[in-house]
């Protein structure tokens, strides 16, 4: 008798904040956010760039800084921030004997430090910086679910329509252009999409945390895979899961989202890195016997 | 057939269907630290089987690049048979074998351009079966392309080349790193592919055991050195101004075998029988 109120109270708890529509809404972006970054992590990851998402995700800080000084629309202005950042980034790669990694630390670095100086001088623009800076997915509005979902739907698009692109592009670039890709805009139009989703899971993650929603899944994923195709898949589900998980230990615990959503994709990190062996020896077998 | 038409003058625009299918002319590429390539002419036709030989640093991989058009020439031209479909089989060492893909993902990557579905149709898959088997890559579609032996792992790039319809392949270095036994078995595949029409044009540091059984050779360092059949090409004077040591060529069983002269020694003696 004790046990099934217990169970029932338990269940009581899990559903109470679904209640609230700030949390409705919360977990819908944290969902869509960790599917996104999932999915768009794979060619970050996959290039050797993870740094690029934490870097990135510093330069659209600035980014925001520079939007609000001029009084231009902070999303506009910090997406074009970030997408000459990552252009920028690209630019130097193809130009100069410099390593991504390298670039990405100078570029990303002096575009968040130009950010800090600007509030510095003339105050936060907008949003509070820290919840910019650490994540407040409970105070996102309408217009921040709409953002996510358009970038997410574009991202499935992109992915979709040059899905044989990219995979050739970031396998093999130099085969890839000497066959008749596009490789420079194949290049571009992700560096757009990072920017594009960087910019749309910041209010839930946080400048400081995204990165690890794009290189966590992509990596669990890896362990779990040696198919690309099935990669994006299974990161695209590790970082949804992480994030509808992630906000819900947020609630119940009351910690800041940011942390229980990364630690969560931990969780699996550290699931697939001890198990991950013989997923994928089952998962070969599997596609041995279709 | 391959030359050396120095004097040859070329006009604009693509080159038209039933001639050559790459002219290079006065072709010089410099990637600003001083010319790689200087002056090169080079004539790739119908059904040939080139091997481009030379020294680490002679251009090889540069000029394979340039005739592909990945590398910018600072001089001269490359000019195409228009609508020619290329292909390119990379050194091995240039693939990140820990990327996840499959040998049948691998080479349905390689139909990339226009409007493609993401994922292989089953005609495509049809295809891509009928290339595996035609290479002896039967039944390994599903496997990871580090999971095969050194010779597989190269028929799979050179099945993603072939799955692309290429009506030249271009392969840097494709042999480096195999056994006698895999490099005869490469070589062997090659010769039955260029049989069946295939124009195939690679660069090899392996004079005896590839360039000796290639129809045709070009020596390379910087410029062309010359340009001909292994027995017009592989001779002392040609490998010295190509190599910048003297060699010796040895006949063995109707072939001819290069060897470095011993130290000390200037010249080389040529005929010499082993």
């Amino acid at each position: 008798m004790n046990s099934t109120a217990q169970s029932g109270l338990v269940a009581i708890d899990l559903f109470k904040p679904f209640e609230f529509e700030f949390f409705r809404n919360g977990v819908l972006v944290a969902t869509l956010a960790g599917a996104l970054c999932g999915v768009v992590g794979c060619y970050v990851v996959l290039r050797n760039m993870s740094y690029i998402g934490h870097g990135l995700s510093h330069s659209i800080f600035g980014g925001y800084a520079v939007a609000g000084l001029l009084g231009i629309n902070l999303f506009l202005g910090a997406g074009a921030w970030g997408v000459l950042t990552a252009l920028a980034i690209g630019g130097i790669v193809r130009r100069r004997p410099i390593g991504s990694d390298a670039a990405i630390g100078v570029v990303t670095t002096a575009a968040f430090a130009f950010g800090l100086a600007i509030v510095q001088l003339y105050g936060s623009p907008g949003r509070n910086a820290d919840a910019l800076l650490f994540g407040n997915v409970l105070g996102v509005t309408w217009a921040d679910v709409w953002l996510i979902v358009g970038v997410s739907l574009g991202a499935l698009a992109f992915i979709s329509i040059g899905y044989r692109q990219l995979l050739f592009t970031t396998f093999d670039a130099e085969v890839a252009r000497a066959t008749g890709v596009r490789t420079s805009v194949v290049d571009a139009l992700l560096m757009v999409l990072l920017s594009a989703t960087v910019l749309s899971t910041m209010n839930v993650m946080g400048v400081t945390l995204v990165a690890a929603n794009l290189v966590i899944p992509a990596v669990v994923a890896r362990m779990l895979t040696d198919s690309f195709a099935r990669m994006l898949i299974l990161a695209g589900l590790v970082g949804a899961v992480s994030g509808f998980v992630g906000m819900n230990a947020s609630y119940h615990l009351d910690v800041a989202s940011g942390p229980t959503i990364v630690l969560t994709a931990a969780a699996f990190f550290v699931l697939a890195f001890v198990a991950g062996g013989s997923f994928r020896q089952r998962a070969a077998g599997v596609g041995h016997a279709h | 057939m391959i030359g050396l038409p120095a004097s040859q003058t070329f006009t604009a625009g693509a080159i038209q269907p039933g001639t050559d299918m790459i002219e290079a002319a006065q072709l010089s590429v410099d990637y600003g630290v001083g010319e790689v390539l200087t002056d090169v002419d080079l004539t790739i036709a119908d059904s040939d089987l080139v091997g481009i030989v030379g020294p680490s640093g002679s251009g090889k991989s540069t000029l394979l690049k340039a005739l592909l058009g990945t590398v910018a020439s600072s001089a001269g031209t490359v000019k195409k048979r228009s609508g020619l479909t290329v292909g390119l089989v990379p050194q091995v060492e240039q693939i990140d074998w820990s990327f996840p893909v499959t040998v049948a993902e691998c080479v349905g990557m390689a139909r990339a351009r226009g409007w493609r579905t993401p994922w292989i149709t089953r005609a495509e898959r049809g295809e891509i079966c009928e290339v595996l088997e035609r290479l002896g890559l039967t039944g390994l579609g599903h496997r990871h392309i580090r999971d095969l032996s050194g010779g597989q792992q190269q028929r799979v790039f050179l099945a993603r080349a072939l799955f692309t319809k290429a009506e030249v392949i271009f392969l840097d270095e494709p042999t480096s790193g195999l056994d006698v036994r895999t490099r005869h078995d490469v070589l062997h595949l090659l010769n039955e592919l260029n049989e069946q029409g295939l124009t195939i044009v690679l660069t090899t540091h392996d004079l005896n055991g590839i360039a000796a059984h290639l129809p045709k050779i070009v020596c390379l360092n910087k410029s062309v050195i010359g340009a001909g059949s292994p027995e017009e090409v592989l001779v002392p004077d040609v490998l010295e101004r190509t190599y910048g040591s003297p060699m010796h060529i040895l006949e063995h069983g109707g072939m001819r075998v290069v060897v470095d002269a011993p130290l000390g020694v200037v010249g080389g003696s040529d005929g010499a029988t082993a």
